[in-house]
């Protein structure tokens, strides 16, 4: 028993290629207790930075700066009436938010957060994740359908349809992707000699391709990259539903949505869903262009030195935030109504600055590197998404279809033919 | 269930029977929508058609007003307009209150532009006295009109915007309309329902330090505008939801009677201030924009032009206002002579009139207000045809109705 | 222009004058819409700026009808006015500006005045099925339709 545990420690595959059924339960343990807690903190931030990019504060009762809000609405909304309409089909109603959850959820099997970091590596990995990721459209429907009230129904088919359109985008560009991994060469524009033509769909080895090739995928052959890159990272707006294209679930217009029947505890299943969702194709665009788990310049800046520089990262951004925290701290009003909010908060700076320093013993901070990589470039992808929600008016339904169809496609389809050519003929 | 085909909005609206070609020939009921509500109940299902409620209580409507759309997938076929859930009876007060009395309800019914309403009625009642108000009194009326013709347009893009779907602008035009209420407030108490004139002139004298808020508040506000622009004006999602959406042609404006903002924008280069100017605008020097399309996006950009002519005839009036009374001599009971008038402004909305009959005594025997929200909503019908329902609320939020004025 | 009309209507035009600076005419009923089709076409009045009545019941012809009209050409404007009596009914102008149709509408809802030819004469800012027309002035100032407040509300009107 103990040999089984432990004997796949000294291995360098990932538990699920090395069949290791007890440390791929822990594994997914901590992805799925990690999703979580990035889910709630995606709550929080979205709430605070949308706020002040509308001059305002958000919430700041909650806990000190509203940081224990997303537990409020936790707490809130699972202590909320489940409401189930008389009309609606019962079972579907149940099952359709597990859906969603279940689809969004399984792509976190295959996202490498290190080189062995993941829970598995299938060797269709990308394959596998668009397709698991596409189930959440049956989830969609099958909530609009039960809602058993046709304006549910109407902004059901409408998400669904515009996932389904840009998927079709989506694919495109990671195809565009994959074909850059059957190229050997280095650099931007390199392709060796020896080149196998074979690529690979695995995630690690995408992630291992790009470091093989000492360039991201966002700058190989550039700018065809980029504009994959880019085709990806607005497709993958329009897949989680997310403003610019939130037409199927904004507030002012007509059809409130698919999620307008569910309430309490099922409405915070779709939201999990939602950010889920998002956090798990932002993963995809981290590891297809942005080299995955490595850190920047992992061979132009090579040597001790530099791997020691970047090394102190983790620790460094951690003590930063405690920083943060602590001059929050000074700004607290003195008021003693505010005393245990000010505690509080000083509190959540120790805990951060202790992680901070955590992370700068050096056994901590080999294993580290690549996973605080990873999730510093989804946490900027994050960013990302509460930036386009606060700035960007709704695209009207027909002008979304229209540019998923018309404009990501067709540009799709020539980057993929561009990247052929040019891998064959240099 | 139909939805369009993607390629529909792409056509330009030809207004093949919309423009008056020949009057005396012209169908008067090609304005109204078959609506066929009196039919029995189909469900959607029996035909592609659906009648839909954009009921009272709704965050895009501005107020109670009820759109009752018929659809064809997602096509408008028609529209109708159920008012009058905010009517309150104000022309019927008027009748029972004395002429200064009646003044505070004025700013009850375009509660947003509370000024200027409070301006026409007062210009009409002096108007039917014969008496005119002082040469300061008029300065202080414009003044305080223009800043109130920042604040309702600034009102309306950060309400226009949030329907459309952007959600910031709103924020940054509240945060710099509290300065303009803010300078109300100093003046004359109230920020919104503000009763700032009184027939004959106005009762409060500027406070210490008018002018140096007002200048201040002229050099505050240019660069926000400016960023309001650089949020909507030249993004891509912003003209495609407003470009060729609710086109009125010059003629169906006309016949319409739609005045203000959405006339200009239909190329009419028509403003009262400048054809029948009243309170001292002849004194100063501004600018009528027009746009050339009717659309959306042409209104918009009419409205932030008008803004900055506003700011430009504050600027005028600010530096040169001209000592002296502010009030005129009006008997302290007020019988005007047996007679009426109709006195109309330019509000930020369009032409507010007011139709005051007098019988002598000191209550109107009538007061008749023309709303420039009543009259404009009349228009919502023809520019949704063939529109998409997404656009309905745009169209609804470029009127910039206030129900206050359009029930009164 | 007041020459030519009242050429061509002659007992029709009861007055034309000018009140403190604004021109109305007092018309015979039955020459409204003609004349007001003659101001649309010939004279330029394209803009139809309002249409109300006022109440006085101690004449015999108890309604006042006015349209105010502008002409953007002439930059001027127009009132016209003509009387009519309770239960007469008027052609309606929806055919000459399509403005005037919610304006017939008000105007039958608060004073109860017919109009021939309105495409769909109901009431606007009062409720369907309220009786009594409110801007008329045996309509007291807080009297309510009791029996439409009962059956819609359900509640006793405090009136």
């Amino acid at each position: 028993m103990l040999n089984y545990i432990t004997s796949y420690l000294s291995s360098d595959t990932t538990p699920g290629q090395a069949g290791n059924v007890f440390w791929a339960v822990v594994y997914i343990l901590v992805v799925f207790g990690g999703v979580s807690v990035a889910v709630m903190a995606m709550n929080w931030l979205e709430r605070k930075a949308l706020a002040h990019f509308q001059i305002r504060l958000g919430p700041m009762r909650v806990g000190p700066h509203g940081l224990l809000q997303p537990i409020a609405d936790a707490i809130k909304l699972m202590t909320k009436e489940d409401i189930i309409p008389a009309e609606a089909d019962k079972f579907v109603f149940w099952i359709a938010p597990l859906i969603i959850l279940c689809a969004s959820f399984a792509v976190y099997i295959v996202i490498p957060f290190g080189p062995t970091h993941a829970i598995t590596d299938l060797n269709i990995g990308i394959l596998f994740m668009l397709g698991v990721s596409s189930l959440s459209v049956l989830g969609i429907v099958m909530a609009g359908w039960a809602s058993n009230s046709h304006y549910p129904l109407i902004g059901a088919l409408r998400s669904s349809a515009q996932m389904v359109s840009y998927e079709v985008a989506m694919g495109m560009a990671v195809v565009s992707a994959v074909l850059m991994t059957s190229l050997h060469g280095l650099g931007p524009y390199g392709v060796s000699a020896v080149s196998s033509g074979t690529g690979t769909l695995s995630m690690i080895g995408i992630v291992q391709a790009q470091q093989e090739q000492h360039v991201w995928f966002l700058f190989k052959f550039f700018p065809l990259g980029f504009i994959a890159f880019g085709i990806f990272a607005i497709a993958m707006v329009a897949e989680t539903n997310r403003a610019p294209f939130d037409l199927p679930e904004a507030e002012s217009e007509l059809t409130a949505g698919f999620h307008t029947e569910y309430s309490g505890l099922r409405w915070s299943l779709f939201m999990l869903g939602e950010y889920a969702a998002m956090i798990a194709v932002s993963s995809i665009a981290v590891t297809l262009w942005l080299g995955g788990w490595y850190r920047p310049f992992p061979n132009t800046l090579t040597g001790e030195t530099w791997d020691l520089v970047f090394s102190l990262f983790p620790g460094l951004s951690f003590l930063a935030l405690a920083v943060i925290a602590f001059i929050g701290v000074r700004r607290m009003p003195k008021h003693p109504y505010f005393r245990v909010q000010t505690i509080g908060l000083a509190g959540f700076g120790a805990v951060l600055g202790l992680i901070g320093l955590i992370l700068f013993a050096p056994p901590v901070r080999d294993r580290i590197q690549d996973i605080f990589w990873f999730v510093a470039k989804v946490a900027g992808f994050m960013y990302l998404y509460i930036w386009y929600r606060a700035t960007f008016p709704r695209y009207r339904f027909d002008q979304l279809m229209k540019v998923g169809w018309k404009v990501l496609l067709p540009i799709g389809i020539g980057v993929l033919i561009l990247t052929a050519i040019l891998g064959v003929l240099l | 269930m139909g939805a369009g085909q993607p390629g529909d909005r792409e056509r330009p609206i030809i207004m093949t029977d919309r423009t008056i070609t020949d009057p005396k020939t012209a169908d008067p009921t090609r304005f109204l929508s078959h609506l066929e509500l009196d039919q029995p109940d189909k469900t959607f299902l029996d035909s592609n058609e659906l009648v839909i409620n954009m009921g009272p209580q709704h965050p895009a409507t501005h107020g109670v007003l009820r759109v009752i759309l018929k659809l064809d997938g997602e096509q408008v076929l028609g529209t109708e307009c159920v008012i009058g859930y905010l009517h309150r009876g104000v022309e019927k007060i008027a009748e029972n209150r004395t002429y200064t009395m009646f003044n505070p309800y004025v700013d009850r019914m375009d509660y947003v532009a509370a000024v200027s309403n409070g301006l026409g009625y007062c210009e009409a009642v002096e108007k039917l006295l014969n008496v005119e108000a002082p040469p300061r009194a008029k300065y202080i009326r414009v003044i305080l009109t223009e800043l109130n013709r920042l604040a309702s347009h600034q009102l309306w893009l950060g309400t226009h915007a949030l329907d459309i779907g952007a959600m910031t602008p709103l924020f940054y035009t509240f945060r710099d309309r509290e300065e303009i209420l803010k300078i109300f407030e100093k003046y004359c108490g109230a920020r919104l329902t503000t009763h700032a004139f009184r027939i004959g002139g106005c009762q409060y004298e500027t406070y210490e330090g008018f002018e140096r808020d007002v200048i201040k508040f002229l050099d505050f506000v240019p660069p926000k505008i400016d960023e309001y622009e650089e949020l909507l004006t030249t993004n891509r999602i912003w003209l495609e939801r407003t470009k060729n959406v609710g086109v009125i042609s010059k003629a169906d404006a006309i016949a319409l009677g739609v005045t203000g903002p959405v006339l200009r924008a239909s190329g009419v280069k028509w403003d009262l201030r400048k054809a029948q100017p009243y309170a001292a605008y002849s004194d100063f020097d501004f600018e009528i924009p027009t746009g050339a399309n009717g659309d959306t996006y042409d209104r918009y950009t009419v409205r932030m032009e008008e803004m900055r002519q506003s700011l430009r005839i504050i600027r005028q009036a600010v530096g040169k206002i001209p000592e002296g009374p502010i009030m005129a001599k009006v008997p302290k009971v007020m019988k005007p002579p047996v007679g009426e008038v109709y006195h109309s402004i330019e509000a930020p909305k369009g032409e507010l009139g007011y139709f005051i009959v007098s019988d002598g005594s000191t209550q109107p025997y009538r007061v008749r207000v023309r709303p420039p929200s009543f009259v404009n909503l009349q228009a919502l019908d023809i520019m949704v045809r063939g529109a998409l329902v997404a656009d309905v609320i745009a169209v609804i939020g470029t009127l910039d109705i206030v129900l206050g004025e359009v029930d009164r | 222009m007041v020459n030519t009309l009242k050429g061509q209507y002659g007992s029709g035009i009861r007055e034309a004058n000018s009140y403190l600076g604004q021109n109305y005419m007092v018309v015979e009923p039955s020459i409204v819409s003609e004349l007001l089709q003659i101001l649309r076409d010939r004279e330029q009045f394209d803009y139809c700026v309002d249409f109300t009545a006022v109440h006085y019941p101690e004449r015999e012809k108890q309604f006042d009808l006015i349209w105010i009209l502008y002409s953007f050409a002439r930059n001027e404007r127009i009132r016209v006015k003509a009387l009519i009596a309770d239960g007469e009914s008027v052609p309606s102008a929806v055919s000459i500006w399509a403005t005037a149709n919610w304006l017939e509408r008000e105007v039958y809802d608060m004073f109860g005045i017919r109009f021939d030819g309105h495409p769909d004469l109901k009431r606007i800012l009062m409720p369907d099925g309220w009786k009594g027309h409110p801007l008329r002035k045996d309509y007291g100032i807080i009297q309510q339709d009791q029996e439409w407040v009962r059956a819609n509300l359900g509640i006793e009107s405090g009136q």
